[in-house]
């Protein structure tokens, strides 16, 4: 085999979901007129920015081999806190606690810390599965939500949070540049740090991990709490990005952020894959999303081909990874 | 002469390779009617890859195989047990929450209208075992027995279940001298009814007392087959270990010369450690500068001490202490920090297969590298020093540690520790599974470190592993420590029997 093929090999975790973001693009661009403009570029990378900033730290946590299913509830939970602590209009009917706005955000900041704290405890000192202790932790946040806001709708956040989800510089978006700068600082830290490297050594064989002396539980317990950090930003910002605060607002976040990191190629076993893989899997993710509105089909029949697309990706993954690994 | 009935097994050319590395080199093999066939050769020789071949674990190969003259070719176990074949692991495979007489008719318990009638189980059961020579209340649960009798209870279901070739896979490996003389009247009686065994074992001694006729390996080569009443031990090692590795044949043969340093510091103190039910009281000073081997039967508490020693597992009882500080390890770092460095049993427990050389090797001195940033370069420079002083192959530092072979992966394995000698270096069975060259390269490598002012533990099931390397041997059994032989010579004979 030539060294290009053995190169073309080792990347193959990466060049099949690229592959696939081309065919999407390009499919989209020649299947619709208004799909391929600047604006609507602009437009995916802020719909994707939430998600985005979700999925940074649910890297970290499917790098280790592990699941964190209360990324949206977490997300929900910061959300709805910042706006509890804010002054709200007079005709928002909540029982809330309105404090500076800095005094606001430092204790939204510190709940999802907490959360994720809980979260960290719970699998890595009692042992119970990632799975099953972040299910617990996505009906506990969204008990922590119904409480807090009881079926009302919460509209004003600090200023700084409203600037960032909401405002612009240049044109551009601040979300979409908090979403690239936590995508840049997750890369930099998988690729250059000591503890990135105990991510990926933790998640391709944790009892190896653990035999060579590394602290596997305290890998693990960080991961999940840069998980819930994470959502906790994304939420907040979110709903600046939205202008609203409400229960069940981010439902759909945990499963696209769990997609857009799997689609990437990161592997769900652990130890493969990274930010680059998921920054493609946002992208699939979104131009699919954005694509689908912008060509003429049955809104309902959208729902139905956005699985079918996603399986397919995943399909052509499982499969250029099997290639890989054989040869 | 009337009739030469075709044996009930017979290869013929049997080659086998793993990924261009030949296993079987064109191998003929008969087994005979009512024969026990004992197999032995080092690790790695090629034994166990025939045995697999035969039991259907393997089913791509070279060559021919046919059972009473009928050419077959096994793809899987099941079709390998429909023929007649059955093994017994080393590791058994029995099911210890159930009763005996359920793991006797496991898969095929008898029903009367759908629903399992204990009753025919039971008796069947007990005539069975009786059958056999076997004393046991078919009712009791299986993981009260003892490992010896549940061996048993396994040899008699693979025989119940039909088999007429039975394969032993170092049967007598953690049965006590009483057990193994149990196990082999068991296995004389099979013999007497016809039925045929192989007996493949690392104990020399066992597979002349109970074989008819030996067969060795050696390189994947088939090197002879003889009576076993025409043979000895030492015609078995020369040819199981070929010529010029006169150390090693020491530590088969036995008489090793034990030389301990009495006089070099204390680098770890062990005083009344208990663990669960593993082990209870172990106390144990290791020097600078000396090997202490551990000796046990397979089941004493040997893997979990070491475990303990590398706070892996935790401590009920006792106290620890490395370089003079106590200590208390509740996880690997924390032992890693205090100078303690553990290399277990397994290779696929230690080692990332699908990460380069130098990622394998750099893992544990990641920090000492830096503190906070990785600096690939240096890691790849230490790596290199490595590669060149062990002489692993193929000699860069990139290349997937997947694709090296078995021995090399086990030298990334302890060269990790090397970089910055640790004050202790604990090893569970260091040199499981290695052909000879391997091997010595590995006690070549302790040794190093040994002289260099390390402490090392060798824990080993395997005699010859513990009498290679060893400075000071003590012997392990049921959880606690109940022999030290120090300063004298010592033998396999010896060990064994103390154990």
């Amino acid at each position: 085999m030539t060294a290009m093929a053995v190169f073309l090999r080792n990347q193959m975790r990466i060049i099949a979901p690229f592959a696939t973001l081309i065919v999407l693009v390009a499919f989209f661009s020649l299947t619709s007129r208004s799909f391929a403009s600047l604006d609507n570029a602009a437009n995916i990378l802020t719909q994707i920015s939430v998600t985005g900033i979700i999925a940074v730290g649910l890297t970290f946590v499917i790098l280790c081999a592990e699941i964190d299913l209360s990324v949206a509830a977490i997300a929900n939970v910061t959300g709805i806190a910042v706006a509890y602590f804010t002054l709200q209009e007079g005709y928002v009917n909540i029982a809330n606690v309105p404090l500076p706005g800095f005094a606001a955000i430092l204790l939204a900041l510190l709940g999802c810390f907490m959360l994720g704290v809980v979260n960290a405890a719970g699998i890595t000192l009692i042992g119970i599965p990632s799975f099953i202790m972040t299910l617990a932790m996505m009906q506990i946040g969204a008990g922590i939500c119904a409480l807090l806001v009881r079926g009302q709708i919460a509209y004003a956040v600090p200023d700084l949070v409203s600037l960032l989800g909401a405002g612009r510089v240049m044109g551009i978006p601040y979300l979409v540049l908090v979403a690239a700068a936590f995508l840049l600082a997750g890369h930099l830290v998988l690729t250059y740090t000591r503890f990135g490297r105990y991510v990926y050594m933790v998640g391709g064989n944790r009892e190896a991990a653990e035999y060579a002396g590394v602290n596997v539980k305290l890998v693990l317990g960080t991961v999940i709490v840069i998980s819930a950090m994470c959502s906790g930003v994304a939420g907040m910002l979110g709903v600046a990005h939205f202008g609203s605060a409400q229960q069940n607002e981010f439902d759909g976040y945990l499963l696209d952020a769990i997609a857009a990191v799997v689609v990437g190629g990161t592997s769900l076993f652990g130890g493969r894959g990274g930010i680059g893989n998921t920054i493609i899997g946002l992208l699939i993710l979104g131009v699919l999303n954005n694509g689908l509105d912008h060509i003429q089909i049955d809104s309902f029949l959208k729902i139905l081909i956005r699985g079918l697309i996603l399986l397919a990706a995943l399909i052509i993954n499982v499969y250029v990874q099997k290639v890989r690994d054989s040869a | 002469m009337t009739e030469e009935a075709a044996p009930p097994l017979e290869l013929r050319g049997i080659s086998k390779s793993f990924g261009g590395v030949a296993a079987l080199r064109d191998v003929d093999f008969v087994l005979r009617r009512g024969e026990i066939h004992g197999l032995v050769g080092e690790n790695g020789a090629g034994k166990s890859t025939l045995m697999k071949i035969i039991a259907g674990l393997h089913g791509q190969y070279d060559g021919r195989m046919a059972i009473d003259g009928r050419p077959v070719h096994f793809r899987s176990p099941r079709e390998a047990l429909a023929a007649g074949i059955g093994m017994v692991h080393q590791e058994l495979s029995v099911v210890p929450d159930l009763t005996v007489a359920e793991n006797v008719y496991l898969g095929q318990q008898p029903t009367r209208g759908g629903i399992v009638d204990w009753r025919a189980m039971v008796d069947g059961a007990r005539r069975h075992l009786a059958d056999l020579g076997i004393d046991v209340d078919p009712r009791a649960r299986m993981g009260s027995l003892a490992i010896g009798l549940q061996q048993l209870i396994e040899l008699a279901r693979v025989l119940f279940s039909g088999a007429r070739i039975v394969i032993l896979d170092e049967p007598t490996s953690a049965l006590s001298p009483p057990e193994v003389q149990r196990l082999f009247e068991v296995l004389r009686g099979v013999r007497a009814s016809g039925r045929s065994i192989v007996f493949i074992s690392h104990f020399l001694d066992d597979v002349l007392a109970i074989s008819d006729t030996v067969t060795i390996f050696r390189n994947g080569r088939l090197i002879a087959t003889e009576a076993a009443g025409a043979i000895d031990k030492g015609w078995l090692i020369q040819r199981m270990i070929g010529r010029g590795h006169e150390e090693l044949e020491g530590s088969y043969i036995g008489a090793i010369a034990l030389d301990s340093r009495a006089d070099a510091p204390v680098v770890l103190g062990v005083h009344g450690l208990a663990a669960g039910r593993a082990f209870a009281d172990v106390s144990l000073d290791v020097r600078a500068g000396e090997v202490l081997g551990i000796y046990g039967f397979m089941g004493c508490g040997l893997i979990e001490l070491a475990r303990t020693l590398f706070g892996k597992l935790r401590a009920d009882a006792g106290t620890m202490s490395v370089g003079g500080k106590s200590l208390r390890p509740r996880s690997t770092a924390e032992a890693c920090r205090a100078g303690i460095a553990f290399v277990p049993e397994s290779r696929r427990s230690m080692l990332f297969y699908g990460e380069p050389v130098y990622k394998n090797m750099s893992i544990s001195v990641l920090g000492r590298i830096g503190r906070m940033l990785l600096r690939p370069s240096v890691e790849k420079d230490i790596a290199r020093r490595h590669v060149q002083s062990l002489s692993i192959r193929p000699p860069t530092v990139e290349t997937l540690l997947g694709s090296l072979s078995g021995g090399n992966q086990q030298k990334v394995a302890l060269a990790k520790w090397l970089t910055w000698p640790p004050k202790v270096l604990v090893l569970s069975e260091p040199t499981r599974g290695m052909d000879v060259g391997a091997k010595e390269d590995v006690v070549r490598i302790v040794k190093g470190l040994r002289d260099q002012g390390m402490g090392v533990v060798v824990l080993s099931t395997e005699p010859e592993t513990v009498l290679s390397l060893a400075d000071r041997i003590v012997v392990m059994k049921k959880g606690r420590i109940v022999h030290e032989f120090a300063g004298q010579t010592v033998s396999k004979d010896q060990l064994l029997e103390a154990a």
